[in-house]
């Protein structure tokens, strides 16, 4: 290595086998490609990972169980080694549970695992979510990768109720029968889908072999496919980056495969195993000892579920007690709507929100660079107002709790949330697009007068000023990254005031108003004449206006959307 | 180029850059952190840099990353630091064996929960251990020893050119027609008519999982002389146990106290009142001694609605929260509930034992289809 232009070869026991292998699958270009790929490094970046690693440490966990666990509700008497329980009349699922817990070296340490590992994968699928929708990550090309992600998200969270079902213990068990009181609840075929489901009346001898095959073997199944063609689709189209200096709509910019990124992804898989290790050996998680087995007679109070049915706990808290009895059948809207009608809702719109907000944009570019989120005013609202109901419902799911801690009356906490479920969104959507405004209106202050250093000084004169310093490069490509306005509303009229035909009519209006509302920003150009950091004068201006004419595909880009005169006439 | 450009003119459409380049950081020398189309063609065509750079299009340029970080000194104390980090964690995995063969569980020694803990304490602690040291390693190696380093790569536009579109939608078009599929609609129909019962038919074997319905969900197993047991001791109990008002118990049908099925629409709970508090809509011919008897099971999905104030006569199912007022058959205070607990006739029988007078005269439990 000592001269940086000689050719490297593999050492000959290597070189050999490799020989071999192409010989067999012309893999050394492609292989290569693949090892020189470009990582693009940010933090949020790592939170996909999290769920990556936390999956297959589920999945390592849970064929470690599988050896233990006994899918049967055949009822037996309990004489095992946690004395309290014994001659308690059970299901096996739940003996076995029990003997993994106490009889099983280590048993315990992988079932905590394996329970802490799929709330690690639900949150981090959460945050993950969050970073990829209020970073525009989404856009086209990706959208849809987005929706394998929606649909990974919907199924870890089936996945996840169908195994803490399984152990059949007292708290599992009032989960299940929710479950079947809301597979009734639907209209026309719920009583028959329930008596499918668990081989007739509830509970029956049926459900948890049902459960555990679809949990360890039908949706992992699904969501390793998934998972795959998430992985595949985000190799193919390249990772999104953040805005930064250098950072192109054209190129990747970051550590290639190897060796770096994958010295890093291994290094954090590892950090999450121990991270959920530690939690397995200091924080206990569901000590199904202490409930009992499940009797269809008794409930412990508090009941809560894991955290990521908290949601559809709070929905069912919530809804009025609203049913019909028609013709002699009975609509119970008061478990249909809130158990299924609301996450559909949910789920749906996360997963048609890229359609929706290129109809609400008129943008129809592919996007790689990432919206810092306070650039896009109107989706990042729209999140936060999501973000708002989802945490709501949230919050009402652990009402109980939350007014025994705060000393508030129970049903004033409903009453409450009944209420914030439509205010909050509303005035969050408001506050949000208010924050983000106000956030680039600084940012386009600090492109023209730099960034307040915090040094007063005093002039001759007697006055005192805080010194300013110019932007450095990386701070003016960060804040000056603000994507160009969506552009239908710059064509929605033309030289004599004629509406394009598209806009034209209510819906025209309505979409254009719409547009409107998504571009409202501030001009964020980099400063002209800069601060002494040698960037041409009025070089930026050109090429943004030539993007903006390019993405919208108008014959002009606006100069000014919205409120944004101050920038650039501050220049 | 400047580090403005990362606007319009770099939009995949316009970019014929070179199949693949490559920047590294200051400390390499001779490579550009982004290098143009025509840097390219200088490179690569025009002055070799090495003998074995000409031999091919396809040979790539040499040495992308440095070799060596740029200060050797204080990569090999991070080196020696990462090594630690590696010993520790062979260390606890070694660790980890010894706590799986010297921590004992199972109640031989005493307190199985302890024993459980102790030995979850020691694997836990040692495999985390043991994960988490490599993990530290591990970037320490990347980020102080590894040199540091940034690639640019070209992003390719993701639709492909017109020439392969075209040439794609002549395959599809050409082979449809070879196959005849699109010329000939009765091969056609009949295929597209024969592909959906194929798609059902097997949904069908899915209707042995489970009986139908019929009318089970609207009887429960409790009859006219069948003793309340308490739940738990599966006694029989008389209305002169109650000494006192206040408290409730749940009882279920004598015969069926180990059968989920049932328990699961048959559990009851009977509350003793003060004389005169009981009003309508209570059935009082349906109490004995100021006992009133209701449906354990939530009418709202099920739970059992376990938790009695007795103060205020209020019933609250522990799940979302319904409250039925005891003293006023059960009727539906507050929360998503759309109908009062079901109220069990009782009496006594001739030892003076509480027995049913008949099943509830309604179904019990969440709402359902055929309900009614």
């Amino acid at each position: 290595m000592s001269d940086s232009n000689e050719r490297l070869t593999m050492p000959k026991p290597l070189a050999k086998q490799g020989a071999e292998l192409d010989d067999r699958l012309h893999a050394a270009k492609g292989v290569r490609t693949l090892l020189r790929k470009v990582f693009p490094d940010h933090w949020t970046f790592l939170l996909g990972e999290i769920a990556l690693y936390s999956f297959i440490i589920l999945i390592l966990t849970g064929i470690f169980l599988t050896l233990f666990f006994n899918p049967s509700m055949t009822q037996v008497v309990y004489h095992g080694s946690y004395t309290k329980l014994d001659g308690v009349r059970m299901s096996q699922a739940y003996e076995s549970t029990l003997n993994i817990s106490f009889d099983v070296r280590g048993g315990l340490l992988m079932r905590q695992i394996h329970h802490w590992a799929a709330d690690v994968f639900l949150a981090a699928i959460v945050c993950h979510l969050l970073r990829i929708f209020f970073t525009g990550a989404y856009r086209k090309p990706r959208d849809t990768n987005w929706l394998i992600g929606v649909a990974m998200f919907t199924l870890g969270i089936l996945e996840g109720f169908l195994g803490y079902s399984m152990p059949d213990d007292l708290l599992s068990g009032t989960g299940v029968r929710i479950a079947e009181g809301t597979l009734l609840g639907i209209p026309v075929v719920g009583t028959y889908l329930s008596f499918f489901l668990f081989g007739g009346q509830f509970p029956g001898t049926e459900f948890v072999a049902r459960f555990y095959i679809i949990h360890v073997l039908l949706i992992p199944g699904l969501l390793l496919a998934l998972v795959s063609a998430h992985l595949f689709l985000m190799v193919h189209q390249k990772h999104t980056q953040m805005p930064g200096k250098g950072h192109t709509e054209a190129n990747v910019v970051g550590q290639p495969m190897y060796p770096y990124f994958m010295v890093k992804t291994g290094a954090f898989f590892f950090f999450v195993f121990g991270a959920l290790a530690l939690l397995a050996t200091f924080a206990q998680i569901n000590p199904i000892w202490q409930v009992g087995p499940y009797t269809p007679t008794a409930i412990s109070a508090g009941s809560q579920p894991d955290f990521y049915m908290g949601f559809l706990e709070g929905s069912l808290r919530m809804f009025p007690s609203w049913t019909w009895d028609i013709g002699g059948h009975t609509v119970s809207w008061d478990v249909f709507v809130p158990a299924l009608v609301v996450p559909g809702i949910i789920f749906t719109g996360l997963g048609l929100w890229p359609m929706l907000e290129r109809w609400a944009t008129g943008d129809r570019g592919y996007h790689h660079v990432n919206d810092r989120p306070r650039n896009a005013p109107t989706r990042t609202a729209f999140g936060m107002a999501g973000v708002t109901i989802y945490g709501v419902l949230w919050l009402e799911g652990a009402n109980d709790i939350i007014a025994d801690h705060l000393q508030i009356p129970l049903y004033l906490t409903t009453e409450i949330a009944r209420w914030a479920v439509f205010v909050g969104p509303v005035i969050v959507f408001w506050a949000t697009r208010r924050i983000c405004l106000g956030l680039q209106r600084r940012d386009a202050s600090m492109l023209t007068h730099g960034v307040e250093t915090g040094i007063i000084v005093q002039q001759p004169n007697g006055g005192f000023v805080e010194l300013e310093r110019p932007l450095n490069e990386e701070e003016i490509a960060l804040i000056s990254a603000k994507p160009p306005a969506p552009l239908s509303i710059a064509r929605a009229v033309d030289e004599n005031g004629v509406p394009e035909p598209a806009l034209r009519g209510v819906r025209g209006k309505i979409q254009a108003r719409v547009h409107e509302v998504f571009a409202e920003g501030i001009s964020l150009a980099p400063p002209a004449n800069g601060h002494g950091n040698g960037h041409g004068n009025g070089h930026a201006v050109t090429e943004g206006d030539g993007e903006r004419a390019a993405v919208g595909g108008g014959p002009a880009g606006p100069a000014e959307v919205g409120e944004g005169q101050a920038g650039e006439e501050g220049e | 180029m400047s580090d403005n450009d990362r606007d319009l003119e770099n939009t995949p459409e316009e970019r014929h850059a070179p199949h693949r380049v490559i920047g590294t950081p200051p400390p390499a020398h001779g490579l550009l952190t982004e290098a143009g189309p025509g840097e390219r063609a200088g490179r690569g065509g025009t002055e070799p840099h090495s003998p074995g750079e000409a031999e091919g299009p396809e040979t790539p340029e040499l040495h992308e990353l440095p070799t060596d970080p740029p200060d050797l000194k204080a990569a090999k104390s991070w080196e020696r630091v990462a090594a630690a980090l590696f010993l520790i964690s062979a260390l606890a995995s070694a660790g980890f064996v010894a706590a799986y063969v010297g921590l004992e569980i199972g109640n031989k020694n005493g307190n199985v929960v302890d024993a459980t803990l102790r030995s979850n304490l020691g694997l836990g602690s040692a495999m985390a251990l043991a994960f988490l040291a490599i993990g530290v390693g591990m970037v320490i190696w990347v980020r102080y020893i590894m040199p540091p380093v940034e690639l640019t790569e070209e992003r390719h536009p993701m639709a492909s050119n017109p020439e392969d579109r075209s040439a794609f939608a002549q395959t599809l078009i050409e082979g449809a027609e070879t196959s005849q599929i699109t010329k000939r609609p009765l091969l056609r129909r009949t295929l597209i008519a024969a592909t959906v019962p194929v798609a059902l038919a097997p949904l069908v074997i899915l209707r042995d999982m489970g009986p139908l319905p019929g009318t089970s969900l609207r009887h429960t197993v409790w009859k006219k002389g069948m003793r309340l047991l308490v739940y738990a001791s599966n006694q029989p109990i008389t209305a002169a146990d109650f000494d006192s008002a206040g408290g409730m118990i749940t009882v279920v049908p004598e015969g069926y106290q180990d059968n989920d099925e049932q328990l699961a629409k048959a559990t009851a709970i009977i509350i003793k009142m003060e004389p005169g508090q009981l009003q309508a809509p209570t059935n009082l011919n349906w109490t004995v001694d100021n006992i009133v008897a209701y449906s354990k099971i939530c009418t709202h999905v099920g739970c059992p609605a376990a938790l009695y104030e007795q103060t205020t006569q209020h019933i609250l199912c522990p799940c979302h929260q319904s409250t039925f007022d005891a003293s006023r058959g059960a009727t539906v205070l507050f929360g998503p509930a759309p109908r009062p607990l079901p109220q069990l006739p009782i009496t006594t029988n001739a030892q003076g034992y509480l027995v049913a007078q008949s099943d509830f005269h309604e179904p019990v439990g969440p709402s359902f289809w055929e309900r009614g």
